[in-house]
């Protein structure tokens, strides 16, 4: 089997959807730091469907980064959840994607974001809402930034979904290096302080993406850090 | 209350496998057994009030119906970002239920106090409904009901409490009729407004749901003055019953908990005279605003 472990290539249509929110940029949206984490989740890893978009044993994905989300409006019409023309018109009077999702006006939304440090304590409720009532194959994701982690609210949640073993939880540290005091030691080592079991890998390699996000450990709550260009430098 | 509230809850939590109970370590020791019985459905995150907000939503996304306990300035003033976001925002409810009320705790002083609890509840989405039981009596029926929907509720009980108890009192209840003034009672402040209005010529009525408010109620029994007595922030339903009688000349007096820190510890019927809320201090009050009627 051959692995490529260079940048695959984009599907042209993810690209062109993109170019379709962003206004035809050149070069930005290649450079949007979720961009390969979001297809990859959605592409080959979360168990979601746009024809059963409230299926209580759906895989839930939450972003909690939901500042910039052009990335994620684009996968979501890509894979079918919303239409593509919606894309035209972001944040418009008479839109339904602004410049932070709303869950109550964009299918396939699981929460509404923007205000950051909400994401993972609300995906906290929801690993164990669904633990509750014995669903035990849905798997709950959320992607959060390295500057978002700032925020002390996420520290409750890695504290305690360490502490109780919440093993139907992945957390994503998109991490472009842009928390303005940065996490000495690593972002992993944060997470790994309270029992999560923490892997690092480049975040734009969709290989790599695809084998780290789908590990379980029994248990143990899980941290996938996938590394980007520093800020600014992209 | 707090008893009442913990046997309510933990019962329910034995009928109805949708219920859910978080907490953030206060009250853990009350609800032992109730956690013992209930591993999954019941969740202490610890010191953690912003979290057990949080968690509550995300329980709620999942189709639970949490019910979220803490003393008021820590679950509606520290978390007030989560109860915006986490909950209204996201298009979920929950039953918060808060114990500590504007002073029951004077002798902790500021930090353990929440005079503002309904009014920063008051900026959320109209969809709310405030219980502000003034009798454990009342307590049972308010929580069960909250069980058998998804809207958000606001449950504020208090140590304070009247020597009886009203618990078909979601409407306005006339407990006396007059016709120089008609005074509103909300939860613990009936005995003190029963207390200041003997044997004047006024109406009494009183309820624990200040939200939705019962103004079709109000109309009914009010002529042209009405003297407002709330145990949380003065004025908190001051713009209600102004909306309620906005058609008709009226005169309108909000009495409640003032916006100074007192800096004082005491008792809570200290407090309660500090912020003019005791049957002596209302009766002066409403003796000048109805002023010759009487």
């Amino acid at each position: 089997m051959t692995v490529t472990t260079t940048r695959p290539a984009r599907p042209p249509q993810l690209m062109a959807a993109l170019r379709r929110v962003t206004g035809d940029e050149k070069h930005a949206p290649a450079a949007i730091s979720t961009l390969d984490v979001l297809w990859v989740l959605y592409d080959r890893v979360l168990r979601v469907d746009p024809d059963r978009a409230d299926d209580p044993d759906r895989d839930r994905f939450l972003l909690s980064k939901g500042h910039g989300p052009a990335a994620f409006y684009a996968v979501l019409a890509t894979t079918g959840f919303i239409p593509l023309d919606w894309l035209d018109d972001l944040a418009g009077p008479d839109s339904r994607l602004g410049h932070h999702p709303d869950r109550m006006l964009v299918p396939g939304v699981e929460i509404s974001s923007g205000s950051l440090g909400h994401g993972l304590p609300i995906a906290v409720g929801t690993a164990l809402g669904l633990r509750a009532q014995g669903l035990t194959r849905p798997h709950v994701y959320v992607l959060v930034g390295d500057a978002e982690l700032d925020e002390g609210s996420n520290h409750e949640a890695i504290a305690y979904a360490g502490a109780t073993g919440l093993d139907n939880l992945t957390v994503v540290v998109v991490d472009n290096q842009s928390a303005t005091h940065g996490w000495p030691g690593g972002i992993g080592v944060r997470f790994a302080a309270n029992g999560w079991a923490a892997s690092t890998v480049d975040g734009r390699d969709h290989e790599e993406l695809a084998a780290a996000l789908p590990v379980r450990w029994p248990g143990r709550p899980s941290v996938v850090v996938a590394r980007v260009e520093p800020y600014g430098q992209e | 209350m707090r008893d009442t509230f913990i046997r309510t809850t933990g019962a329910l939590l034995d009928d109805d496998p949708r219920t859910a109970v978080v907490i953030a370590d206060i009250s853990a020791a009350q609800f032992a057994a109730v956690a013992r019985a209930h591993p999954d459905r019941f969740i202490n995150v610890g010191i953690r009030e912003q979290l057990m907000v949080s968690v509550a939503g995300g329980l709620a996304l999942t189709g639970l119906r949490p019910y979220v306990h803490s003393y008021a300035p820590f679950l509606v003033d520290r978390a007030y970002e989560q109860i915006k976001l986490d909950l209204d925002h996201q298009g979920v409810g929950a039953v918060l239920v808060s114990i500590g009320a504007s002073y029951d705790a004077s002798e902790e002083g500021r930090t353990h106090q929440s005079p503002g609890d309904v009014a920063l509840i008051d900026s959320l989405d109209g969809a709310w409904t405030v219980h502000v039981p003034g009798h454990p009596d009342e307590v049972p029926r308010l929580l069960r009901a909250a069980a058998t929907h998804d809207d958000p509720v606001y449950v504020r009980l208090s140590s304070q409490t009247n020597t009886t108890g009203y618990p078909d009192a979601t409407g306005l209840r006339v407990l006396r009729r007059g016709r120089a003034a008609t005074v509103v009672a909300v939860g613990p402040m009936l005995d003190p407004v029963l207390a200041a209005t003997e044997g004047l010529d006024v109406t009494v009525a009183y309820t624990h749901t200040p939200r939705p408010f019962d103004t079709a109620g109000l109309r009914a029994v009010t002529g042209d003055a009405v003297l407002l007595v709330e145990p949380y922030l003065a004025g908190t339903s001051a713009r209600v019953v102004a909306d309620a009688l906005a058609d008709r000349p009226h005169r309108l007096l909000s009495l409640g908990v003032t916006r100074t820190d007192l800096r004082r510890y005491g008792t809570p019927a200290d407090h309660q005279r500090w912020h003019g809320l005791d049957p002596v201090a209302l009766r002066q009050k409403l003796t000048e605003f109805a002023g010759p009627r009487l």
